[in-house]
């Protein structure tokens, strides 16, 4: 289906994941979190950067434990950032498609 | 001579040792590298904790499970070199390769989460994933006189995803049969967004939740133990209390692929989704729940793996290139409890499906719903694993995933099924 974030038509899922990562902005990351009633921080930008740069290399969203390890920011911190499920919820915000057994 | 080296002597690296028996040519020989003396049958843990005392059935010395000319060793790999192709081996011993599985599987790691490993261990806090906790949880069982059960999944991927519901479904009955249900509340709490995340799974199974009486705690990421005031504390800081905690911790794979610098991030090897070759070295291949795939970590798929990889084994020994046949196919049995069970089929692309199983020889078994005799298939098949699977005779069911049979659902599912059956990728 097709909704519209920062100004831009864009292709979600019916869980509301993109589904294509080219199309993603920065100014939709914005829509997306400002929809699920976030404002990002340059922690939230740091975790955001990491995802989609490790999504370019593997060919796959990182899981939670992933983005924990190898971000610089712990899982602890990732729950305050992205509350509920911390991997399901970066994903979303980086345009990435949902992570496979994601928390 | 060449050699075909084999780390893990479980389902999968079992399997594929037997099978290639017959399929290396004269100058190979096969090594497989175990440290256990026992093997041991996973799929019975789960009865254990019931009061089931087959443990001779489900156990059974390493060497009457392998075959003519493979060699067992049974030391404990500390490292693979694999510019070198050189295992070494606790005690300084080193073996040459020119062609590796990996099949070392994935293992519990309480020690992951702060609080779960200490005095409570297998007192009030157990695991059902190792022989010993399926012993104690049975002895805690046994003497438990009501209060709270909570079943935590602490992160995925974990073997055999299905497991956690069936324990609960199985608690249920456990605690009617004592005639003490009333008295335990059962509770599921897991890291994922609903106990059957696919479309199709939630709306054939979720009336097992209600009719069985589980409490759900979803998107419930387990931070600490707190063993003391027997609490379970999340990195978002809910909290749930228990009487007695059942845990299945995080996995991880064998120590030695970190060390070799062959893992992700839990100790997984990134392997080819299809042809099931290391994605980091073209000699190492990778078996069974030792990959970082996305199909379930489970004897089926190992099963359904293990007969891609012994064409690709020979392939690539005759310098041919890959047969990318593996397409996340899994099959698995789901006890309901009550002598009840459910048969589910699906693979990377399909989500499990209703509909029915066509079976040669015993005939079409019904698909996502309860039928005792898809509980009489789930016991049936400990004798098929002894005799057929691991020796590596053929089993009437196909390697690749067939639509005969199943209802298309309208929508395009997942390969992460029903009760969580996907790793993390």
């Amino acid at each position: 289906m097709l909704r519209e974030y920062g100004g831009r038509q864009v292709t979600v899922n019916d869980e509301g994941f993109m589904t294509d990562a080219n199309q993603w902005t920065p100014a939709i990351a914005d829509a997306i979190a400002g929809e699920a009633g976030l404002t990002l921080t340059p922690e939230h930008w740091k975790v955001i950067a990491f995802c989609r740069e490790d999504a370019a290399r593997e060919g796959q969203p990182p899981g939670l434990r992933r983005i924990s390890k190898l971000s610089g920011v712990g899982t602890k911190e990732l729950y305050a950032l992205f509350p509920k499920g911390p991997g399901k919820l970066a994903a979303r915000v980086a345009g990435l498609p949902k992570p496979h057994g994601c928390v | 001579m060449k050699h075909l080296v084999i780390l893990g002597a479980g389902t999968a690296g079992t399997m594929v040792a037997n099978r290639m028996r017959s399929r290396v040519p004269d100058d190979w020989t096969i090594t497989i590298v175990d440290p256990a003396a026992t093997h041991l049958y996973q799929p019975g843990l789960l009865f254990l904790p019931f009061g089931a005392r087959d443990e001779s059935k489900i156990t059974r010395h390493r060497a009457k499970t392998l075959y003519g000319s493979i060699v067992w060793n049974p030391s404990s790999v500390v490292a693979v070199d694999a510019g070198r192709r050189i295992v070494s081996l606790s005690g300084g011993e080193a073996l040459d390769y020119d062609l590796l599985v990996i099949a070392s599987g994935s293992q519990i790691r309480p020690g992951e989460t702060p609080g779960l490993l200490g005095e409570q261990w297998h007192r009030t806090i157990h695991d059902f994933y190792t022989l010993e906790g399926a012993q104690a949880l049975r002895r805690a069982l046994a003497s438990f006189h009501g209060g709270r059960l909570v079943l935590n999944v602490v992160e995925m991927p974990i073997k055999c995803p299905v497991a956690p519901m069936e324990f609960l479904f199985l608690a249920d009955e456990y605690f009617t049969r004592r005639g003490m249900r009333d008295r335990v509340e059962l509770v599921y709490a897991t890291p994922l967004d609903a106990a059957f995340t696919k479309p199709t799974c939630n709306k054939v199974l979720s009336y097992l939740i209600a009719q069985k009486r589980i409490r759900i705690e979803t998107e419930f990421s387990a931070a600490v133990v707190d063993a003391d005031a027997r609490r379970l504390r999340s990195f978002d800081d809910r909290e749930i209390s228990y009487d007695l905690l059942v845990s299945i911790p995080t996995h991880g794979g064998a120590p030695f692929v970190e060390a070799s610098g062959l893992g992700n991030e839990l100790g997984f090897v990134p392997t080819h989704p299809n042809s099931l070759r290391a994605k980091a070295d073209d000699h190492i291949f990778v078996l069974g729940d030792a990959t970082d795939l996305p199909s379930s970590k489970a004897g089926s798929v190992a099963h359904f793996q293990a007969e891609v990889l012994q064409e690709n084994l020979r392939r690539a020994i005759d310098g041919r290139s890959l047969d990318d046949g593996f397409d996340g196919h899994a099959n698995c049995f789901v006890e309901t409890g009550f002598g009840n069970a459910l048969l589910i089929d699906f693979n990377y692309d399909t989500e499990p499906l209703p509909g029915v199983f066509p079976l040669p020889g015993i005939g079409p078994m019904r698909l996502l719903e309860e039928s005792r005799i898809n509980h009489w298939g789930k016991l049936a098949f400990r004798w098929l694993y002894w005799n057929a699977l691991l020796p590596g005779r053929p089993l009437p069911v196909s390697t690749r995933m067939s639509m005969r049979g199943k209802t298309p659902a309208a929508t395009k599912g997942d390969p992460t099924c029903c009760a969580n059956t996907a790793a993390v990728r």
